[in-house]
């Protein structure tokens, strides 16, 4: 397991000055969701820090036991399966082996899938399948970019509640982004909200699991809302 | 399933005009209001072939002509290929040939012939170089464009998981373009019959295009007709196993499994 520190990270596209001062740590197997408008560097905070982009400035860090690089892997909001390939095949591109694989299909409740095209399942099904392949490979990281964005509530109620479920059981470091704050109080321990490409607000989510939505949930709701739509 | 219950969608109703013209055809040669000098009918071009393959020609000239037909499409094809491969992955490779390719590409093939008729005469190897010039843009171009645009994100999805050059190629990109290549393929099948008639007829001493040109000079019109007719027949053939393989190599794309 590892953790991951962010020194006074800023991330330039030319002269459009994406991220700024970015400087947070994540601890080990834990949850932590960022939030923000659309816009506002999420992805590219993600993308940083799958090292799918250079930094500009500052410093990405992580830091586990052993001097091994972690195992980072991303579930995208689209669900990114290759076409030609069957849903067990897929899944293997990121599996230790076969085994692994199947144990995943079985963890995200399709295993009756396996021999299926991904054109003949469900856009819920699929995402399904992408968190089983993010799985099948034991990250040590798993960085979700809004990977429920496109689905029904109802889907997306049930898709929480498996990666809150698998979370706990695997104690993968989640890094979650979404523009949805229920979403994000729901599964993290942790909310980040960026604005104008810097943080504005780092609050601890101290709520018993699974979460009820009661008082103290809509009193994180509204204070994270309040950030991302007054700041 | 509406579609499906009019009384001309069924595999039986396409067949009805071909079928029309050929009786037709027929008819009006019996009665001899198209002469056989001018058009043989169908009858006796079934008869010409049946006497030929009596005697073996047929089959001894249909075998030369399709070897040289496959021959050029290896050759042609496999360097299309190949330079497509490269051309795509490589920018290097890209920025140093494409430019180079598609300006030569602009020449049509078929007016290289004086040129071939000076370098090669007119023996085997003018012909087999003919059609693998002729094979070789298209499956260049299809190579090229398949594997240029294949979908960047999977690409990416495929190295955030870690998978090598080589099982970045092989898994995402090679079979991503698969279908831009046999799209490639089906056209080039085309292009080797064409190149291969051109080049036969200008000279030979076997195959098809030898039969026509022979056939001419005795006013054997029965022959010469039966000659179109093989073309016809070996080119739909080489369309049909293209399409089978399409069929199967694509089999997850929900086009083509359409049960
Ligand atoms: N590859 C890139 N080149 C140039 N600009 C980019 C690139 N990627 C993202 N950006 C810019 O960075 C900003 C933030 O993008 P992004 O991180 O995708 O936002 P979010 O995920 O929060 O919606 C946008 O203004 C976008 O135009
Ligand atoms: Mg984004």
């Amino acid at each position: 397991m590892f953790n991951i520190e962010l020194k006074d990270v800023g991330k330039s596209y030319g002269d459009n000055e994406v991220l700024r001062d970015i400087d947070f740590s994540v601890d080990k197997g834990s949850f932590t969701a960022i939030v923000g408008k659309s816009g506002c560097g999420k992805s590219t905070l993600l993308r940083v820090i799958a090292k799918l982009e250079e930094t500009s400035k500052g410093t990405l860090t992580f830091s586990g036991e052993g001097s091994k690089d972690p195992k980072i892997r991303i579930m995208f909001q689209d669900d990114r399966l290759i076409p030609w390939k069957n849903i067990l095949s897929n899944i293997s591109i990121g599996a230790v082996n076969k085994a692994a694989a199947k144990e995943s299909l079985q963890e995200v409740g399709l295993i009756d899938k396996e021999k299926d095209w991904p054109d003949q399942l469900s856009g819920g099904q699929k995402q399904r399948i992408a968190l089983a392949r993010a799985l099948a490979s034991n990250p040590d990281i798993l960085l979700f970019d809004e990977p429920l964005g496109a689905l029904d509530a109802l889907t997306r109620m049930e898709m929480q509640n498996l990666i809150e479920e698998l979370w706990q059981q695997q104690q993968f470091t989640s890094l979650l982004v979404t523009h949805d704050v229920t979403e994000a109080v729901t599964l993290a321990n942790r909310v980040i909200v960026i604005d104008k490409g810097t943080i504005q607000l780092d609050e601890k989510i101290d709520l018993p699991r699974p979460r009820e939505r009661d008082e103290k949930f809509t009193y994180y709701e509204k204070k994270i809302l309040n950030q991302i739509l007054g700041g | 399933m509406k579609r499906n219950s009019k009384w001309y969608n069924n595999e039986i109703f396409p067949w009805v005009l071909p079928i029309v013209i050929i009786v037709l055809w027929q008819i009006l040669g019996q009665y001899k209001i198209i002469t056989s000098t001018l058009l043989p009918t169908p009858v006796e071009v079934v008869q010409a072939g049946i006497r030929l393959f009596n005697t073996g020609e047929l089959q001894e000239h249909v075998l030369i002509s399709t070897q040289r037909a496959l021959i050029g499409f290896v050759i042609g094809g496999l360097v299309g290929f190949i330079f497509g491969l490269l051309n795509g992955t490589i920018l290097f490779v890209e920025k140093m040939v494409d430019t180079t390719i598609q300006m030569v590409r602009t020449i049509p093939h078929l007016a290289l012939i004086p040129l071939v008729v000076l370098w090669f005469g007119i023996d085997e190897t003018a012909k087999i170089f003919l059609v693998a010039v002729g094979v070789m843009f298209p499956i260049y171009i299809n190579t090229f464009n398949g594997i240029k645009n294949v979908d960047g994100k999977l690409i990416e999805m495929g190295s955030v998981y870690g998978l090598s050059r080589w099982k970045l190629f092989t898994n995402i990109i090679l079979p991503g373009s698969l279908p831009a290549i046999l799209v490639g393929i089906r056209y080039a099948l085309g292009v080797m019959w064409i190149s291969l008639i051109v080049a036969e007829t200008i000279g030979a001493d076997s195959g098809i295009g030898f039969m026509a040109t022979s056939a001419r000079e005795f006013m054997q019109m029965d022959i010469v007709v039966l000659t179109i007719v093989l073309y016809a027949i070996l080119g739909k053939l080489s369309d049909f196993v293209a399409k089978v393989f399409e069929r199967r190599l694509l089999k997850w794309n929900p086009a083509f499994n359409n049960k």
